[in-house]
C-alpha cells in the first residue's frame, strides 16, 4: 500500500493501460460479436482489480474472451455460455452477482432501507393538531401583550 | 537537518493538537475563558508546524534527497519538477501529511474567522478538530513516518508511478482531501452542538458554508479523477464504480444531503437532529473512505491481514470517532428541542425526500462496495459486485430524485399545493416531452434509454430555468424589471439554479455517452483509414520519441471532416524509466458534439497496430455540468448572509424565519 491510489494502480499495473479486445478476437458475425461484448462486460477479469474481461488486457482475460466466443459460436445461449464459465471459475467471475440467499441483502437492502425509512418518516411525522402550537395559553398572551406594550395582542 | 526539522515539527504538531483538544474542551466545560482562549492560538500553531513539516518533505522531494526512504521509494532524479512536487502526496506517508495539513488549515480557518462565534461553541469545535488532528498525527508518527532516513543513501530512486505523472492527477488529491477533510468542520460543529445541547439557525448558518466548500472541493476532486481516468487510462470510460471512486462518491452524496437539510434548520428551525446525524455520517464516510484506500483492505481481506499495522490503526481511529460520535448522538440528541412543523407536502417535506433518496442512494453504494468484503469475512465466499449492480440500484433510487428536483424549489414552506407547482412547470415538462419525442424519432433503432435519460437531463435544466424565470417574473413583467430582480436575487438562490442545471447537463452527458458511444477496434497499418461518426480518420504512421523520463512511440492520425482537415491526433505509448512500465497517451479531439478518442495499441504479428477509436458523444457536458455545479457553490458562498456576522444574523433571525 505505498501508492496513492493503489487500487487504480493495481487495476492498471496488472493489465497495461491499453484497451482489451484485440482485432483478431472479433467474430465475423456482428450479431454474435455484439452478444459476446455484452456478456464480457459483465464477466470479471480474475487476476485484475475490479475490471471486466472486456476492459482487461491480461492474458487470462483474453483466454476467457476467446472461450466465451467459442461457446457462442458452438451455439450456446447467453445463459449457457455464462454458466459454462461460472462452473469453472465460480461466482466471483460475475460482476452482476446472482440473486441467491447469500446476496439477498445486497440486492434488496437498499430498497428495503428506502421504503422502511420512508414509511417511518411518514408515520412518525408530527401532526400540527397533536401539539399546542396553534393556540397560545393565557399566560403567554399576557406576556406577549406586555412585551408588545399593548393590551390587545 | 531539514528533514529532522520536519520530523520534529510533526511531533510538536501532535503535542499541540493534544493541547488544542484538552484545554478548550475542559475550559468550555468549566466556563474558564483563559483555557478556552487557548483553542485559536493552538490551532494556528498546529497549522504552522504542519506547514513546516510539509515544506521540509517537499524540500526533500524537490532536491531529490534519497537519504529519505520515502523519497527513494517514490521519486526519481529525472522526474519533471511538477511531479517531484506532486510526488510529495503521491504516496501513502506524504498523502497523510497532506491530509493533516488540510485538516489544520480548516481548523485555523475557524480560529481566524470564527470571531463572531460564541466562545464556547468555537472552543469546542476547535477542540474536536484538535482531537482528529492528534489521532492522525499519531498515526503518521507511529506507522507512516515520511522522514525516516536511509544509510547509505541510494544513488537513484524508484520513481513515481507513471500513471500518476499527469497534471490532473497532480492536483486531484489536494482537492479530494480538502473535500474529505472539510467535512470534519461540519462534524466538529455537530459534536460541539451535541455537547452544547443547542442547535439553532445561527449554527446552521455557520455549518452551511463549510459544508458547501467541502462539497465543492469533493465535486472538483471527483471530476478531476474521472477526467484523469478518461484520458489517461485509455479505456474511454469515465466512471468505473471502483471502490476507490465509491469511497469519494459516498461523502459527496451525504454532503449534498447535508447541504439541503441545513437549509431547513436555518430557515425553519426543523430537522435539527437529522442534520446533526448527517454531519456525523458525512465525515464518518470520509474516514471510511480513507480507511478503504489506505488500509489495503480493498485489494483483498488477506492483503489487509498480512500487513495490518496501518489498517488496524485507522480502524481504531474510525471506531473511536464514529462510535464516539454516534454514542454522544444517541445520548444527547433527544435533548435537542424539535422545531418548526410542516405538512408532508411542503418545501421542508421536499427536502426530506431529497435527503431520504440521497442517503439511500449512498447506502446502495456503501452496501455494494462493502458487501464482498463482509461476505468474505463471514463465510469465505468470494463474489464480485460490479457496475451492473451499481447502475441498477443507484440508478433506480436516483431516478425519482432527479424527477422531483425541479419541483422542490417551487414548493412553499410549511404547507404547499401541487397546482401552483404544476402551473410553473408545465412548459418545461412539455418541452422535455418534445425533446424526448424528437430523439426517439431521430434515433428509432437506438437504445430506449437514450431519449429517456437525455430528456431527464433536459428536465433538470429546464426546471431550474423555469424556477429562475418565476423568481424574476420573466415574461410577466417588463424586461428591465426582470433584470433588476435578477440582480437582487439572493446569491444562494442563483447558486441553486446553477447547481441544478449543471446536474442536468451532466446527466445529459452521462446518458448520451453511455448509450450512443461509437467504438471501433481495428488492426491498422500506415495509410489505412476508418470512418467514425462523420470523421474520416487516417493512420499516418508512427515514430519513436523521447521524453524527460520515458521513451516511446507516437502514432499520428489525420482527421478529416468532409474534405477539410480538422486535426492531427497523436497517441503515444510511453515506457518509463526505471521499471519500463508502459502508459498510453490518448489522442483526443474535443468538440461540442463529442470527443474523438484514438488509442494506439499493441503491434500485431503481421506488423499492423491494434487501434481503438471511439466517438464519445456529448461527453464534455459531464465536465461542463460538474463545473457549473461547482460554480453554483461558488456563487452561493458569496451570499450576503455568509459574510455578515453570525450574532447579528442570529438576532435578525426570528422575523426572517417567518418568510
Amino acid at each position: 500500500m505505498r501508492n496513492l491510489f493503489t487500487a487504480f494502480i493495481l487495476l492498471v499495473a496488472l493489465a497495461s493501460p491499453l484497451r482489451a479486445v484485440q482485432p483478431d478476437e472479433i467474430l465475423p458475425d456482428p450479431a454474435l460479436e455484439e452478444r459476446a461484448r455484452a456478456l464480457s462486460t459483465n464477466l470479471r477479469c480474475l487476476v485484475c482489480q475490479n475490471q471486466s474481461i472486456d476492459d482487461s488486457n491480461a492474458p487470462l482475460a483474453r483466454d476467457l474472451r476467446i472461450l466465451l466466443r467459442e461457446r457462442l459460436k458452438a451455439g450456446d445461449s447467453d445463459d449457457q455460455a455464462v454458466d459454462f464459465i461460472v462452473a469453472r471459475y465460480g461466482d466471483f467471475v460475475l460482476l452482476r452477482p446472482r440473486f441467491t440467499p447469500e446476496t439477498w441483502i445486497l440486492w434488496i437492502g437498499p430498497f428495503v432501507l428506502l421504503l422502511g425509512a420512508g414509511a417511518l418518516l411518514y408515520l412518525r411525522r408530527k401532526r400540527p393538531e397533536e401539539t399546542a402550537e396553534g393556540e397560545l395559553s393565557n399566560e403567554e398572551r399576557a406576556a406577549l401583550a406586555q412585551r408588545l406594550g399593548t393590551d390587545q395582542p | 537537518m531539514i528533514a529532522e526539522t520536519g520530523h520534529f515539527a510533526l511531533i510538536l504538531a501532535l503535542v499541540t493538537a493534544l493541547v488544542q483538544f484538552a484545554l478548550p474542551l475542559y475550559g468550555a466545560h468549566r466556563g474558564e475563558r483563559a483555557l478556552m482562549g487557548a483553542a485559536a492560538p493552538a490551532a494556528l500553531a498546529q497549522f504552522s508546524l504542519i506547514v513546516i513539516a510539509f515544506l521540509a518533505l517537499m524540500h526533500a522531494y524537490v532536491t531529490t534527497d534519497f537519504s529519505l526512504a520515502n523519497v527513494w521509494e517514490n521519486s526519481h532524479s529525472a522526474k519533471p519538477l511538477l511531479y517531484k512536487i506532486s510526488g510529495v502526496w503521491g504516496n501513502h506517508e506524504g498523502s497523510m501529511v497532506l491530509w493533516v495539513l488540510i485538516l489544520a488549515l480548516f481548523g485555523s480557518g475557524v480560529a481566524l474567522f470564527g470571531g463572531n462565534l460564541p466562545l464556547e461553541l468555537k472552543s469546542r469545535v476547535l477542540a474536536i478538530q484538535g482531537s482528529i488532528g492528534a489521532a492522525f498525527l499519531l498515526f503518521i508518527v507511529a506507522t507512516s513516518n515520511p522522514f525516516l532516513r536511509l544509510n547509505p543513501p541510494p544513488i537513484e530512486g524508484n520513481g513515481l508511478n507513471p500513471l500518476l505523472q499527469d497534471p490532473a492527477l497532480a492536483f486531484h488529491p489536494p482537492f479530494l482531501y480538502a473535500g474529505y477533510v472539510g467535512l470534519s468542520i461540519s462534524f466538529s460543529f455537530a459534536i460541539a452542538a451535541l455537547i452544547d445541547g443547542k442547535v439553532d439557525a445561527a449554527w446552521a448558518r455557520w455549518v452551511r458554508p463549510w459544508t458547501l466548500a467541502a462539497w465543492m472541493f469533493l465535486t472538483i476532486g471527483i471530476a478531476m479523477g474521472s477526467w484523469w481516468a478518461y484520458y489517461e487510462l485509455g479505456w474511454g470510460g469515465f466512471w468505473f464504480w471502483d471502490p476507490v471512486e465509491n469511497a469519494s462518491f459516498m461523502p459527496w452524496l451525504v454532503a449534498a444531503a447535508l447541504l439541503h437539510s441545513a437549509i431547513v434548520v436555518e430557515k425553519r428551525n426543523a430537522l435539527k437532529i437529522w442534520t446533526i446525524l448527517l454531519a456525523i455520517l458525512a465525515f464518518s464516510l470520509s474516514l471510511i473512505g480513507t480507511f478503504l484506500v489506505r488500509s489495503g483492505v480493498l485489494t483483498s481481506v488477506h492483503a489487509f491481514a498480512v500487513d495490518p499495522a496501518r489498517g488496524v490503526f485507522i480502524l481504531m481511529i474510525l471506531c473511536v470517532f464514529i462510535g464516539g460520535a454516534l454514542t454522544l448522538f444517541a445520548w444527547r440528541a433527544p435533548m435537542l428541542k424539535a422545531g418548526g412543523l410542516f405538512a408532508p407536502m411542503s418545501r421542508e417535506g421536499g427536502l426530506v425526500v431529497n435527503n431520504l433518496l440521497l442517503c439511500t442512494a449512498c447506502a446502495a453504494v456503501f452496501i455494494g462496495t462493502l458487501y464482498p468484503l463482509a461476505l468474505e469475512t463471514i463465510n469465505g465466499d468470494k463474489i464480485s459486485v460490479g457496475p451492473p449492480y451499481f447502475n441498477f440500484t443507484f440508478g433506480l433510487i436516483m431516478l425519482p430524485l432527479l424527477l422531483l428536483v425541479p419541483a422542490g424549489p417551487l414548493l412553499t414552506w410549511k404547507r404547499a399545493e401541487a397546482w401552483p407547482v404544476i402551473q410553473r412547470l408545465w412548459m418545461a415538462a412539455l418541452a422535455t416531452f418534445a425533446i424526448a419525442m424528437v430523439i426517439l424519432v431521430a434515433t428509432r433503432r437506438g437504445p430506449w434509454l437514450a431519449p429517456f435519460g437525455i430528456a431527464l437531463g433536459f428536465w433538470l435544466v429546464l426546471g431550474a430555468l423555469a424556477e429562475l424565470a418565476e423568481r424574476i417574473a420573466l415574461f410577466k413583467s417588463s424586461f428591465p424589471v426582470s433584470w433588476s430582480r435578477l440582480k437582487g436575487l439572493p446569491r444562494s438562490s442563483l447558486g441553486m439554479t446553477f447547481a441544478h442545471a449543471g446536474l442536468g447537463l451532466a446527466v445529459i452527458g452521462i446518458f448520451a455517452v453511455t448509450t450512443w458511444r461509437e467504438e471501433h477496434i481495428v488492426a491498422m497499418k500506415p495509410g489505412d483509414h476508418l470512418s467514425v461518426a462523420g470523421y474520416d480518420v487516417t493512420f499516418l504512421g508512427e515514430a519513436p520519441m523521447t521524453g524527460p523520463n520515458y521513451t516511446g512511440d507516437a502514432g499520428r492520425f489525420r482527421v478529416m471532416a468532409g474534405n477539410r482537415e480538422v486535426a492531427t491526433l497523436a497517441s503515444e505509448k510511453r515506457r518509463f524509466q526505471p521499471g519500463g512500465q508502459e502508459t498510453t497517451e490518448v489522442g483526443l479531439l474535443q468538440a461540442w458534439s463529442g470527443d474523438l478518442y484514438a488509442v494506439m495499441g499493441d503491434r500485431m504479428n503481421d506488423g499492423t497496430r491494434a487501434m481503438r477509436i471511439y466517438f464519445n458523444p456529448l461527453i464534455s457536458l459531464i465536465w461542463l455540468g460538474t463545473f457549473i455545479m461547482f460554480m453554483g457553490g461558488v456563487i452561493s458562498l458569496t451570499d450576503r448572509r455568509f459574510r455578515v456576522g453570525a450574532p447579528k444574523t442570529a438576532r435578525r433571525l426570528q422575523p426572517a424565519a417567518a418568510e
